[in-house]
């Protein structure tokens, strides 16, 4: 198959998941609308991890930092200003979730391997007890509640969200933020990124500063799973602390493995994976679903360590 | 100015709940020294340890049985982990050996929510006596095991040092091929350790039982506090790990003078922090050249 013909396959598959995506909301029952909306953010959130695990090898078990850190910069923008406005909200969230990731990216890129997911893990925790700890600001446990931004786009429309607009909203964003990470991925600077996953003491050896481009993709990274953060808020018009918790970040890792590192696309699979097991464990399992995601998740690192999409790795990044 | 009986009180509090992490902390350091593998569960084998603990104290009334009986069960758990999840990933990247313990600890967390229920259980002092520590009634139980933790990781050192089996262990450490072509069984030998890690991390959610109860989110800061103790004391260390846990539990039990507990962890997160800027290979070992 020429090189040409597969990208016109990729194209068309990619036409036909969106559009597929965006006719959901329209012919989907209501349970599951919501449903796919989630998985998207959630996607959001596990592709932006995969810059760091997938292109680079880096684990970060403290994706939660970022991702929470987005929801309270947006729920800051959301109370502070009336009326709501969403642009004000996903400026201030990723302000939020970009000064954390600055933060991380550079005392914990000096570190490799357990190392570093170990050093990300007590970040995303010692922002998770400020976070816990500072009520006054952040109404500690109980999180914050605030009223959902209007979808406005100046000149094109000023309405309310309403279910099928808020998917679109973020099937678009998501949309967006993938086409833009695919081509991060495929530039240069994306590369460099997999030169250091493959081999870090011979890209440093060619001259690259290994350190600035791990620094970069922290960041990246970071502000991507900030955007899912305001997505989320936006949705759920709430934020609460259990987001920042640690466990989210191991969810994150899970999608990732589950649908496939390296791929941008798997993260997002993994996400819908994870979630329709927990819809069909917790017929049974009620919110003890974990036990068998759990094993099940154990086994595919064991046994299926590539993930569900891991067999086209490779077109994916044609 | 603080009063110097605080301070006196808070390093007597430092010890004894640095020792406790130590037990904990040490059984984390010798499998990641011997094997590689990162063990995200092992805070979960701990509060596991202290479930089996409340039923074997039901069940025989007696704390000591109930600690060693806790200490098998774990253990045997252990080497079933071991022997069905990471066996199959030795070799492999040890990152994906945090990611496998990482779903094992999952399923085991959610197993005793499920099994256990949510109400928090507790374990009966062995024995209740006091002293007088000037304004305080201190609990003796509490020094106990302080030395209990210590007398176990003492015993645990000159089993490595001179037990036949720990110079196996030590060789499966320095070359696992060469350690085979010895006729040394390299898989048995990674399956008892990571028993014996397992066992130490029950016999520590036991003792640590009745000052805190007994719940299943208990592991979840204990593997928090290990990780940062294993990281600050050296990965693979045993003895930079007991320092930096008294270290790490000295800096809190301070810290708590002046902020909420709930606060004091985020010195011991900057402790981390700090060491791996400064001396990224730990804070107790010297800098390799």
């Amino acid at each position: 198959m020429s090189p040409r013909h597969s990208s016109t396959g990729y194209w068309i598959g990619f036409a036909l998941i969106v559009a597929a995506l965006a006719v959901a909301p329209l012919v989907l029952p209501e349970f599951w609308r919501r449903f796919v909306t989630e998985i998207l953010i959630w996607g959001l959130l596990a592709m932006s991890s995969d810059i760091l695990i997938g292109y680079t090898g880096m684990v970060s078990f403290g994706h939660s930092a970022f991702f929470g850190l987005g929801m309270y910069g947006a729920a800051a923008a959301l109370l502070s200003v009336s009326p709501p406005n969403l642009w004000l909200a996903i400026l201030l969230g990723l302000v939020g979730a970009g000064l954390v990731a600055v933060f991380v990216a550079f005392f914990s890129t000096r570190l490799r391997d357990i190392y570093f997911a170990i050093t990300t893990l007590v970040f995303s925790q010692i922002f998770y007890v400020i976070i816990f700890t500072w009520t006054d600001v952040t109404g500690g446990e109980n999180g914050l509640t605030f009223r959902a931004p209007t979808l406005w786009i100046p000149g094109v429309i000023d309405a309310p969200f309403t279910r099928e607009t808020l998917h679109w909203f973020v099937l678009a964003v998501v949309t967006a933020s993938y086409l833009l990470l695919r081509r991060i991925t495929q530039s240069p600077f994306g590369m460099v990124l997999q030169s250091i996953r493959e081999n870090e003491p011979r890209t440093r050896a060619i001259g690259y500063h290994v350190e600035h481009y791990k620094i970069v993709a922290v960041m990246l990274s970071g502000l991507f799973a900030g955007l899912a953060g305001v997505l989320y808020a936006v949705q759920n018009r709430f934020a609460a602390p259990d987001f920042v918790f640690f466990l989210i970040s191991g969810e994150v890792v899970i999608f990732n493995v589950m649908g496939g590192m390296g791929t941008l696309v798997g993260p997002v699979v993994g996400a819908g994976f994870f979630f329709l097991l927990r819809e069909g464990f917790s017929r049974f399992w009620t919110e003890y679903y974990l036990i068998p995601v759990g094993v099940i998740f154990t086994l595919m690192v064991i046994f299926l360590p590539q993930g569900i999409l891991g067999f086209a790795r490779r077109r994916l990044n044609s | 100015m603080i009063p110097f009986e605080l301070i006196l009180i808070q390093i007597i509090n430092g010890i004894v709940s640095g020792m406790i992490l130590a037990l904990v902390a040490s059984g984390l350091t010798l499998i990641f020294g011997i094997m590689d593998v990162v063990n995200f569960a092992h805070g979960d084998l701990f509060m596991l340890g202290a479930y089996m603990g409340v039923i074997t104290l039901a069940a025989t009334g007696n704390f000591w049985v109930a600690l060693a009986a806790s200490c098998l069960a774990v253990a045997a758990l252990g080497a079933v982990i071991q022997m069905t999840a990471l066996r199959p990933l030795l070799g492999r990247d040890p990152l994906t050996t945090i990611l496998a313990t990482f779903g094992i600890s999952l399923v085991i967390q959610n197993a005793a929510l499920w099994y256990f229920g949510p109400v928090a259980r507790k374990i009966n002092e062995p024995f209740t006596g006091q002293f007088p520590l000037f304004h305080l009634q201190y609990p003796w139980y509490r020094i106990a095991i302080a030395v209990l933790s210590a007398a176990i990781i003492g015993a645990l050192y000159l089993f490595l040092k001179y037990g036949t089996y720990g110079i196996w262990i030590r060789a499966t450490t320095q070359d696992r091929v060469m350690a085979s072509a010895m006729g040394i069984p390299v898989p048995w030998v990674h399956t008892a350790v990571f028993a014996i890690g397992a066992a130490m991390a029950a016999a520590s959610g036991v003792l640590f039982g009745p000052l805190v109860g007994v719940s299943h989110a208990m592991g979840l800061d204990v593997i928090l506090r290990a990780f940062i103790v294993v990281v600050v004391g050296g990965m693979g260390n045993l003895g930079g790990s007991i320092l930096a846990a008294i270290f790490v539990s000295m800096l809190e039990a301070f810290a708590a003078i002046w902020v909420s507990p709930a606060q004091a962890v985020i010195f011991s997160f900057m402790a981390l922090i700090l060491t791996l800027l400064f001396r990224p290979t730990g804070l107790f070992v010297p800098t390799p050249k």
